[in-house]
């Protein structure tokens, strides 16, 4: 075990380190930061001093070795928009769109499961068709014009939540909505099609012929089984919805988490906040992964964790 | 519920069980009856689609869609399986008082729960022990299937073991609740030989110490003439010759089971080629007419194409043949 967890690091860290070259490489050597960041009518001196500011002066190598060493202290630099350390911002915005990603995936499961579980045990039957054609459905919709969908159907004409923003507990509804839906959309898909694979093995007859309740052979048995495939998917989609929807969703809904700062900074052109925020997120990938190996293990006891 | 020596611990009468494909409905169980008594074990032969299995599933209440009993009754110690009450019934008797072993054992066990909970979760679901309790049963349970060292076995999972090593948990697992009833399903098919005789040597032993009754399954013929002490011969979903195993083995009647035997390799006896019966099985889902066999018999004559039913021929013997209750080919 001491072993996994020493390799999963060192092969996190590899990948971080990936990642730090390449947001080294785009925020450096495409495009002038100086260029981008000063207005146009500044003088060349200005351009200079700034330069210097940023170290930009000096060798491209010794700009890296600054750089990785300042990342080893989570020390980006100040935000070009904020004035304040970029990694305040990240830490101030993070825990936003974890609560944002936790309750829409959250969502996601927990009607997934119960509904692939009931689509699978008659698979043909009105249940199992309803749900196919609704995850259909889900899948096909474009999640901004679902959070959009939303805002004018429950915000607008029924005046019931809120538009946008992140005050009350009930402001995290629609956004939720509109992260879970795709998830959930896919999850049942997967969820009523590990479950048929699963009823049909042979164990599951035994499991029967020993006379167990019916919930424990389906709900235990069966699902524990189908249970890998099913976590993978949702290791994925909490990945994608961490680093990729919360874009699109807290934009639509302005919730103030790290999607939407992202887009401010680019927006902006804060390289220092964007390179904070792409590590950030590498980070979260890495640490999901190892997190989901643990999980598989839990699940499946055949795996071997190397 | 009547549970005296007279009545047979469980009794099929007349069972019809069909299948709804969309190629049509098979008919997979055409009137199949038999009996078991206290004690007795019955071999159920036949080939491969002559509904050994399905006859079995459906006393263990396993037929699900697209699968209905569609006839007949079951009655264990007395009582209907199939009637409103029985269905109530089932659900206690079944995994107690009758237990199944499967042919597979690669695929029989949940392979991501430990021996342990697999066999202890029977007996805190029947019984209602507690886990050390539990446990501990479970554990005797594994020294009378001859597995050593059960305290370690039972913390494994089915990918630790090999198979036969399986069988024997399922064995065990069947054993759990000391059914009056084991249904053995083809137990040594997936087996390799040396491997099967353990098993079979196994049932044997454990049938004849707690005096339970066992139904085996199988189409090896040499396994029924070593345990069985009745024997009935399916053909297309009906059963076409029944009685005492050594009986039939001596003197088969009905030409199926006169092929079949025949179609047995012998050690003493030595042959150019396998024999085998000419032709295929029916296709259940329009079975001919009369005796299903006539197609492939060489003595049928036009009364072959008349209904056929389980004819008593003294000695605790039935069959199904018309030429054979005539007379002529005993």
């Amino acid at each position: 075990m001491g072993r996994f967890i020493y390799r999963r690091l060192i092969h996190g860290l590899i990948v971080i380190f990936g990642v730090t070259i390449i947001v080294f490489v785009v925020t450096r050597m495409v495009g002038d930061p100086v260029q981008v960041m000063l207005p146009l009518e500044s003088t060349l001196e200005q351009r200079a001093a700034f330069e210097k500011k940023l170290g930009l002066d000096r060798p491209i190598y010794i700009q890296f070795g600054e750089f990785l060493g300042n990342i080893a202290r989570l020390d980006f630099g100040e935000s070009l928009w904020q004035k304040r350390p970029a990694m305040d911002i990240v830490f101030e915005k993070l825990p936003m769109t974890i609560l944002l990603t936790a309750v829409g995936i959250g969502f996601a499961c927990v009607a997934a499961i119960p509904l692939g579980i009931i689509a699978a045990l008659r698979p043909g039957g009105m249940v199992d068709r309803v749900t196919v054609f609704g995850s259909l459905l889900g899948l096909s919709v474009p999640q901004f014009w679902l959070g959009l969908l939303f805002i004018v159907l429950f915000a607008v004409q029924f005046k019931i939540l809120p538009t946008s923003g992140a005050a009350t507990p009930a402001h995290i509804i629609m956004p939720a909505l509109t992260m879970g839906l795709p998830t959930l959309a896919r999850l049942v898909m997967l969820v009523r099609s590990s479950m048929i694979d699963e009823l049909n093995q042979q164990y599951v007859k035994t499991s029967f012929a020993k006379g167990l309740p019916f919930v424990r052979v389906v709900g235990l048995h069966a699902l524990r089984n189908a249970g890998l495939p099913v976590m993978t998917l949702v290791g994925w989609e909490v990945i994608r919805s961490l680093a990729g929807y919360s874009v699109v969703v807290e934009t639509v809904f302005a919730w103030p988490g790290i999607g939407l700062t992202a887009i401010q900074a680019i927006e902006r052109d804060d390289l220092i906040l964007i390179q904070a925020i792409v590590f950030t997120a590498a980070v979260c990938v890495v640490a999901i992964n190892i997190a989901m190996d643990f999980i598989y293990k839990l699940i499946d006891p055949r795996l071997k964790l190397t | 519920m009547n549970d005296n020596q007279n009545t047979p611990l469980l009794e099929v009468r007349n069972l019809v069980v069909n299948f709804y494909t969309r190629g049509g409905v098979v008919q997979a169980s055409r009137g199949v009856s038999f009996q078991v008594g206290h004690g007795q074990t019955l071999g159920i032969v036949g080939e491969s689609g002559s509904g050994k299995s399905v006859a079995v599933q459906a006393v263990m209440g396993l037929i699900s869609n697209p699968g209905r009993i569609e006839g007949g009754d079951i009655f264990f110690m007395g009582q209907s399986l199939l009637d409103p009450a029985g269905r109530k019934f089932v659900r206690k008797v079944r995994g107690k008082d009758i237990a199944m072993i499967f042919q597979d054992p690669m695929t029989s066990l949940n392979p991501v729960f430990t021996i342990g909970t697999q066999i202890t979760e029977v007996l805190r679901h029947h019984l209602g022990m507690n886990r050390d309790q539990a446990r501990k049963r479970a554990m005797d349970l594994l020294g009378l299937v001859d597995i050593n060292a059960p305290e370690k076995r039972l913390k494994q999972y089915p990918y630790e073991m090999s198979g036969g090593m399986r069988q024997r948990v399922m064995i065990a697992m069947a054993l759990a609740c000391e059914p009056r009833l084991i249904i053995a399903d083809e137990p040594t098919t997936a087996l390799d030989v040396t491997i099967q005789a353990q098993i079979l040597e196994l049932l044997a032993d454990l049938q004849q110490r707690l005096a339970v009754s066992v139904i085996l399954i199988t189409h090896d013929l040499g396994v029924v003439a070593q345990l069985c002490h009745r024997v009935a011969v399916m053909y297309a979903g009906r059963i076409v010759e029944v009685g005492d195993a050594d009986q039939v083995f001596a003197s088969p009647v009905h030409p199926y089971t006169k092929g079949l035997i025949r179609a047995t390799p012998r050690l003493d006896v030595v042959t150019e080629r396998m024999v085998s019966i000419d032709g295929v099985p029916p296709d259940l889902i329009s079975p001919p007419q009369g005796c299903a066999f006539s197609p492939r018999c060489d003595q049928a004559e036009n009364a072959c194409l008349r209904p056929q039913t389980l004819t008593p021929l003294g000695d605790d013997r039935h069959v199904s043949c018309w030429c054979a209750i005539k007379g002529d080919t005993r």
